[in-house]
């Protein structure tokens, strides 16, 4: 035992904090950029800089966020060759980003190690969660490769990464698995700095710094070399690759000495004599070791050999961890490579066989695909890999954890196989995202594991929507060390934290009998039966659960904590799971909270301190009658729906049931059907707008904001309301446009999220009551069953005429039909209302490319989407390809689509006699943007294709061609869209070039100044002063000008929108921006969360963003780019209130103020200087004349 | 002649009445406070701390970063977290710190309450960073009709003699001037605890904005004129509580000035003029109202302060009800009747 062994300090961390820990004590230079799951590594990083917290050579380490990771890749290389210690943590397409230059960094045996958040490479769709895709993918660029399984061992062997790297010059990819360890919380054992300065050895990193590039000492690398010698050079290095292994072990045993944790290159868990054996790597050997235990005490001869070294592979090190008895073996691999004889680990575990004479001992060597994107693997599967191994001929390539009814490789499992000891406490929690849920069992894990020696964890799975997400946290106590790599599937304890969660989820289902079943309701001990679905009633009394009820709502709200019931839950749960002593229990639940909460401030601690004493008095159990008497059942999960893939798929998605459908049931090549969002009825909204036709002024201002689509305007004849339900409101329309029409403002109550933006741009407001406006938030219960039948109603009555629609004013476009509705965007979201009025201005002839982000996420996170088609099935085509590439993506599909055009308007012609010359001519003249010529080009297409099948002879094979692409005869009109992390940073330089090619496309970018949907990061889109991930001490540089770099082509059109502060003006540059028939660039100010406003007046709070300055709206049109015109117009008034009264009304500046008063005094004023200049530099482009020449002429316009 | 200007107020010596009054732009800035004592100032009111504000601010911190948090698997978070957020007093506590080491006079904490508990708290807190004495600054607008008088002044009594036990530094109180019976209630309080009394508060009166329809915060500085409730107050008060008496509202020049002490006043509050006019303008009305004591012969300050009380005063009637009429009778007569 090492002698800091005995005095080991056990901490309560994720994966994540576990490796970043390591790297941070051990690094001079970090250079990231932000991916799921590795991005909390880089923020953690940053925190502790910021917090100038030293390395162990007693320097605070330079952590810079780079544009890419592609761009981080290059810093690092650079960083190490100029002698620092560097480092990085990414994912997925992030690693995949960073190979050229892991080419690089191993050639030039540059010691580093990339610590990866191993997750899945998306292919036919993104996914966030975890696979071995993309560490697979690097295992060819030269890099040792050790697997952590656990949040331990993601500590541990980040250290040995380091300290390999060093002794062995060849850099390290350390990984472990995304999500199931990078986000585990776990109770570990801490390396201390001074073990860790034991590890580093000194004189290696002094080896490092003197191999640096230095003019004292010049050399010459990076050369190009020939044929001559470029062969014998890559070999040049093979010594070092053949010391990795020993150099590896030796690190491994350095450390067992002082840390009492001994690691071999390949561990083994089994029985010494085992004739199966199982070898893999990562997490799921957690779920495999206890299925070993298990089985192991059932008397069976089974093993398992985890994999930690995987590159360099050490084939007699696997040989000699192979138990000689050793004849059926399975290698289990976490990612697939199709059409390869079998997966990476596989392979080797084969060649390694072969090399070392043992295959022919060995009955059986078979492959198997587990647990791709975080897939479930669990004991129960490993079993069923063992007694595969034991079948008379086992199925040498084979899946688990699914049911493949197509190619049949699956292996069915039993689900009844557990290993889940009594001695385990295993608590699962229902919670809200917004009621605190996972912070509270988050401390709760820490509790226990800092405060008992108990071993805790803690896994927590959230929801696919922003707004109203539920999540489940899976928590367990243990006497010993916790490696269940799984979720909970038999709890004994259960607590609900939302009552409605009742009607939508089985939440008990995971409750094992005589579980305690905690449930937040507002009903008491004596009432709540009566109000339990049947479902719910049955399980309590079939499994004899203990069932208890606490009003936390009312508790919460006594202590003012608002809906935060978290930490009054957290105390019942310790008073029933008994874990801890009462009293003891409450003492920590209160350290924790000072420790979360204390530098919020004395009102919070006080406020959830009152909360914890009083929860226990309102904590009741309720005697369980014998019988279920309830007549109210679970709700379907979702309403009736035509579509048959929505019907046998996306309706299992929705019930939580999408592990159980097979292969078969999903598309081949990721193709989705869309307006599925429709079907999603999640009714989170406490309080929805109610319409007051006598005020309302059809402004459309209230549907134009909308962010979810949830409330709409619709005009209509009189007819067509004759059969309305009682309650449907209904008045005439005021424009002369439409005499005679009827209108209606109505509400979607399950749709809603209740953000309140729409009542707060409302500008009617009655003349006897000041606050009562043309729409006001009602508590939606009074109000649901009527409007419900509203909506239904409202949906059935006919859509307008698009061609009577006055598009060009905010009231006319909101007559159209929303294409995109109902999206899992969060409440008041400001990018969706943007993308809501492109979809109504021009979704039936759109094709997006969207930049993944949030647009990506709420658009097309599964199980549903918000984009949607009109009553003739046609709406926008939608597609994310990446993040970096999404510029050069929408250009190609606009590249394919003219050359579909220009094929139509060839067959056209050939095709004149068959057709007609008068038609050929209307139709290749057609198809411009005006509703009324989109109209009659559609039906001069109807009219072409009932020509077209009549032609004969030789024409019919053109004709078929001609009629089958004649759809494309209609302008397509395509979108590019995507925050500003793509636009400002990892995809400018795409961007950049797209907008140079001259070719139609129209490039939305929503703008938030921030990283959005992975929670904050600075972009170059952030502006001076603001306060963000990585930009902590406030954003030292001025944010980039990427509308005037993009109008110094001049054949760009480029505009600045902000929704809520103009309106129109909105609306007039989505459709210059759509009929300009050259790159356009829209960039529109979208509000977030991540600005820390008020979200239900953030449209209004627009208004400032301009009146400030900070946010000029302007157009720049190249068709005005002639004759002595000016195409730069100011569409806003010259600033009029300082910049340091709207940073004060934004959490993101005020933060600022609030932690650096001077220094943000210092930013503040600088930001004001960059307004004042940025206006006066405006002010003199709107006086530019410009004559394009040549170059505009060839782009077509 | 020379004219002693020395006061006392809260048990303090001060060299003379003149004293800059709690507002933000005044005395919430050091340079400023430097300003004032130069100009001649010789006490100094900081800005009200207010427990509400501070507790909000520390909730809407808390809020946001609730806000959405541990509900998405690639947001957990939305903001960087910071160790050295300056909620809670200790900004203003720092400030009351520094204004003691930048300037000599005395310097009165002041408070603004909205709970019990946050009172006692923040009156020990501001005790403990070294005022001299403490400034209870009372906003209470009582808007439910079964809310009764005497049980606003039970509310006011409690929380004085609380603040009272829990702090050894002087307190005055800082009242508005809508009380039933005020020379009642002003006994209450001094038997209750109060060393001094404040008149009076100047409510922040919310304006209507016509655009948007809504009620908006908006300060008005006072006009000269507002000196006439004060001098009421202090000339009853002076003979009949046993406390000091501070003056505010309206104390734009010399007049205003030596009729306060007049009536009354230990010292004299000001913000408004000073705010106007800068700081300095002190000095100019300090030298005006020594001109004014040399032209009438009066020697001191305590001579001068209460000669005009209600028991002093050669016609108290006119403080109350005659008053009125002898004004209105006076003004038509003298002037309005048609010839």
């Amino acid at each position: 035992m090492g002698r800091n062994v005995e005095s080991a300090k056990f901490v309560t961390i994720d994966g994540n904090e576990a490796a970043a820990y390591i790297a941070h004590q051990t690094n001079e230079v970090i250079a990231i950029y932000p991916i799921t799951p590795a991005s909390p590594m880089g923020e953690l990083s940053d925190k502790w800089s910021s917090q100038s917290r030293n390395n162990i050579f007693g320097t605070v380490p330079d952590v810079i966020e780079m544009q890419s990771e592609a761009g981080a890749a290059g810093a690092i290389h650079g960083s190490l060759q100029a002698g620092a210690l560097t480092t990085t943590f990414t994912a997925s397409q992030g690693l995949l980003l960073m190979i050229p230059n892991m080419y690089k960094i191993a050639g030039e045996l540059l010691p580093a190690v990339f610590h990866i958040a191993a997750r899945s490479i998306a292919t036919h769709a993104l996914s966030i969660f975890g696979d071995h895709s993309d560490v697979m993918a690097v295992r060819q660029a030269g890099w040792a490769m050790l697997a952590a399984g656990s949040v331990q061992e993601a500590h541990d062997l980040a250290m040995i990464s380091h300290a390999a790297t060093l002794k062995s010059r060849v850099p390290f990819v350390h990984f472990f698995d995304g999500f199931r360890t990078s986000h585990e919380v776990n109770k570990i054992s801490l390396i201390s700095p001074d073990q860790i300065r034991e590890m580093i050895d000194e004189q290696l990193v002094q080896e490092h710094r003197d191999r640096a590039m230095d003019p004292d000492r010049p050399v010459l690398r990076g050369t190009a070399q020939n044929p001559d010698v470029f062969f014998q050079a890559r070999e040049a290095a093979n010594p070092f690759y053949l010391d990795v292994p020993g150099i590896v072990q030796q690190t491994m045993d350095s450390f067992a000495k002082l840390s009492g944790r001994q690691y071999s290159l390949f561990d083994y868990v089994g029985a010494p004599d085992a004739e199966r054996v199982i070898v893999m790597m990562g997490s799921g050997a957690g779920a495999v070791e206890e299925a070993v235990e298990r089985l192991l005490a059932e008397g069976e001869r089974v093993g398992l050999i985890k994999v930690r070294l995987y590159r360099p592979f050490d084939a007699a090190a696997l040989l000699a961890t192979l138990p000689k008895t050793a004849k059926r073996i399975a290698a289990l691999d976490r990612t697939k490579e199709p059409g390869a004889i079998g997966e990476p680990l596989y392979q080797d575990v084969l060649t390694a066989l072969a090399e070392g004479n043992r295959l022919h001992q060995c009955e059986a060597l078979i492959g198997g695909r587990y647990g791709l994107s975080s897939k479930e693997f669990t004991p129960a599967m490993a079993a069923r890999v063992y007694q595969e191994l034991d079948a008379d001929e086992p199925q040498r390539h084979f899946t688990i954890g699914i049911i493949d009814d197509v190619t049949h490789l699956s292996l069915k499992w039993d689900p009844e196989f557990s290993t889940e000891g009594d001695d385990v406490t295993r608590a699962v929690f229902y919670g809200l995202g917004s009621d605190g849920t996972v912070g509270a069992s988050k401390n709760s894990v820490k509790i226990i594991g800092e405060n008992t020696p108990m071993y805790s964890q803690g896994y927590f799975v959230y929801d696919s929507k922003k707004a109203g997400s539920v999540t489940v946290s899976h928590l367990r106590f243990s006497p010993r060390p916790i490696n269940s790599s799984y979720l909970i599937e038999r709890a004994n304890f259960v607590a609900c934290h939302q009552f409605n969660f009742l009607e939508r989820i089985d939440v008990l289902k995971i409750a094992q009998p005589g579980a305690t079943f905690l449930l937040n309701s507002t009903y008491g001990p004596s009432e709540v039966w009566d109000h339990l679905p049947a479902e719910i009633q049955e399980q309590i009394i079939e499994k004899e659960l203990k069932f208890y009820v606490i009003d936390a709502l009312h508790v919460a709200r006594q202590a003012e904590m608002g809906t935060r019931i978290n930490t009054i839950m957290q105390t019942c749960f310790f008073a029933l799971c008994g874990v801890l002593p009462r009293e003891e229990a409450i003492e920590h639940i209160k350290s924790a909270i000072r420790k979360t909460y204390g530098n919020r401030g004395e009102a919070i601690l006080r406020r959830n301190f009152a909360a914890v004493d009083a929860a226990l008095d309102a904590l009741h159990e309720v005697e369980v009658p014998a019988k279920v008497s309830s007549k109210t059942h679970r709700l379907p999960p979702v309403a009736s729906h035509d579509n048959d893939f929505v019907k046998r798929v996306t309706s299992m998605l929705l019930d939580g049931r999408g592990d159980l459908l097979p292969v078969s049931a999903l598309p081949v090549d990721g193709s989705f059907p869309t307006g599925t969002a429709c079907i999603e009825k999640r009714s989170i909204a406490q309080e929805i707008p109610i319409w007051d036709p006598d005020i309302c002024i059809e402004c459309g201002l209230c549907a134009l904001v909308c962010p979810h689509a949830a409330i709409r305007s619709k005009t209509y004849l009189p007819a067509s309301c004759a059969d309305a339900p009682n309650g449907f409101l209904s008045r005439s329309w005021k424009g002369k446009d439409l005499p005679d029409y009827q209108m209606t403002i109505q509400v979607a109550p399950d749709d809603c999220t209740g953000c309140g933006v729409c009542v707060d741009v409302c500008p009617a407001k009655s003349k006897e009551v000041a606050k009562h406006k043309a729409i006001n938030m009602e508590p939606k219960l009074e109000h649901l069953e009527r409007e419900r039948a509203n909506f239904d109603f409202f949906l059935d009555l006919p859509e307008l005429d698009r061609t009577l629609a006055k598009t060009d004013t905010v009231k006319g476009t909101q007559l159209l039909q929303p294409l995109f509705e109902f999206s899992g965007a969060c409440a008041g979201c400001g990018e969706t209302p943007y993308l809501k009025l492109m979809s109504q201005l021009f979704g039936d002839r759109t094709l997006i490319a969207n930049a993944t982000g949030c647009s990506s996420i709420y658009g097309g996170n599964l199980p549903t989407t918000p984009w949607s088609t009109n009553e003739d099935g046609r709406g926008p085509t939608w597609i994310n390809s990446l993040f970096e590439d999404n510029a050069e993506f929408g250009l190609g599909l606009r590249l394919a689509l003219d050359q579909k055009r220009d094929y139509a308007e060839s067959l056209l012609r050939d095709l004149a006699t068959e057709v007609g010359e008068p038609l050929v001519e209307e139709l290749l003249q057609g198809g411009v943007s005006d509703e009324a010529s989109i109209q009659r080009q559609r039906e001069r297409i109807a009219e072409l294709r009932s020509r077209l099948a009549r032609a004969d002879g030789s024409a019919t094979q053109a004709a078929g061609t001609l009629s089958a692409i004649a759809d494309v005869l209609v302008n397509r009109s395509v979108w590019i869209v995507g925050g500003d992390g793509w636009a400002y940073d990892i995809g400018f330089g795409g961007l950049d070039h797209v907008l140079t090619t001259g070719r139609d496309v129209n490039i939305l970018v929503l703008d938030t100044g921030v990283y959005s949907n992975t929670g904050g990061q600075m972009s170059k889109a952030t502006p001076r002063a603001a306060v963000a991930k990585f930009a902590a001490g406030g954003k030292p540089a001025r944010k980039k000008d990427l509308g005037m770099l993009a109008v110094s082509y001049g054949n760009v059109y480029v505009a600045q929108v902000a929704m809520g502060s103009n309106p129109a003006q909105t609306v007039r540059v989505f459709s210059e921006a759509e009929s300009y028939p050259g790159p356009s660039l829209i960039l529109a100010y979208s509000h977030c969360i991540a600005h820390g406003i008020d979200m239900s007046t953030s449209m209004t709070h627009q208004k400032e963003i301009v009146q400030t300055g900070f946010w000029p709206l302007y157009r720049y049109d190249p068709r005005e780019a002639h004759a002595g015109k000016r195409p730069f117009r100011l569409d806003c008034r010259k600033p009029t209130k300082p910049f340091k009264e709207l940073a004060m009304k934004e959490a993101r500046f005020a933060m600022l103020a609030r932690t650096n008063p001077e220094h943000a005094e210092y930013l503040f004023d600088l930001a004001q200087r960059d307004i004042d200049d940025q206006w006066h530099y405006y002010e003199q482009m709107a006086g530019v004349e410009r004559e394009l020449s040549e170059g505009f002429e060839e782009s077509g316009v | 002649m020379t004219v002693d200007l020395s006061t006392s107020y809260l048990g303090i010596r001060l060299k003379n009445p003149f004293a800059a009054a709690a507002c933000s732009p005044l005395t919430g800035d050091l340079d400023n406070l430097k300003r004032l004592e130069e100009a001649g100032a010789s006490l100094a009111v900081l800005p009200s701390l207010f427990e509400e504000q501070i507790e909000h601010e520390e909730l809407e911190l808390a809020r946001l970063y609730d806000y959405q948090a541990e509900s998405f698997a690639e947001s957990l978070s939305h903001f960087p977290e910071y160790q050295n957020f300056r909620t809670g007093p200790s900004e203003y506590l720092d400030h009351l710190a520094a204004a003691k080491q930048a300037v000599d006079i005395p310097i009165i904490g002041s408070l603004n309450g909205s709970s019990n508990g946050g009172w006692v708290r923040y009156a020990k807190a501001i005790e403990e960073a070294g005022a001299d004495a403490l400034e209870l600054n009372i906003y209470f607008i009582p808007t439910e009709p079964d809310l009764t008088a005497a049980d606003v002044e039970q509310q006011y009594v409690d929380l004085v003699a609380a603040v009272k036990d829990s702090v050894s530094v002087p307190i005055a109180i800082k009242i508005g001037q809508n009380f039933t019976s005020l020379p009642h209630f002003a006994q209450r309080l001094v038997t209750a605890g109060a060393d001094g009394l404040v008149l009076f508060n100047r409510y922040l009166e919310a304006d209507i904005d016509l655009e948007s329809l809504e009620f908006k915060p908006d300060l008005v500085l006072s006009n000269r004129h507002e000196a006439r409730i004060p001098i009421r107050w202090l000339a009853v008060l002076k003979d009949q509580v046993q406390a000091s008496l501070a003056a505010t509202s309206g104390i734009h020049r010399m007049e205003g000035a030596v009729k306060m002490l007049l009536a009354g006043a230990d010292v004299l509050m000001l913000a408004s003029i000073l705010l106007m006019k800068g700081s300095e303008h002190l000095s100019t009305i300090i030298d005006d109202v020594v001109h004014w004591m040399e032209e009438n012969e009066y020697e001191s300050i305590d001579q001068l302060k209460g000669s005009m009380s209600r028991k002093n005063s050669p016609n108290p009637g006119t403080l109350e009800r005659a008053n009125y009429m002898k004004a209105l009778t006076s003004y038509t007569l003298d002037n309005q009747m048609p010839h």
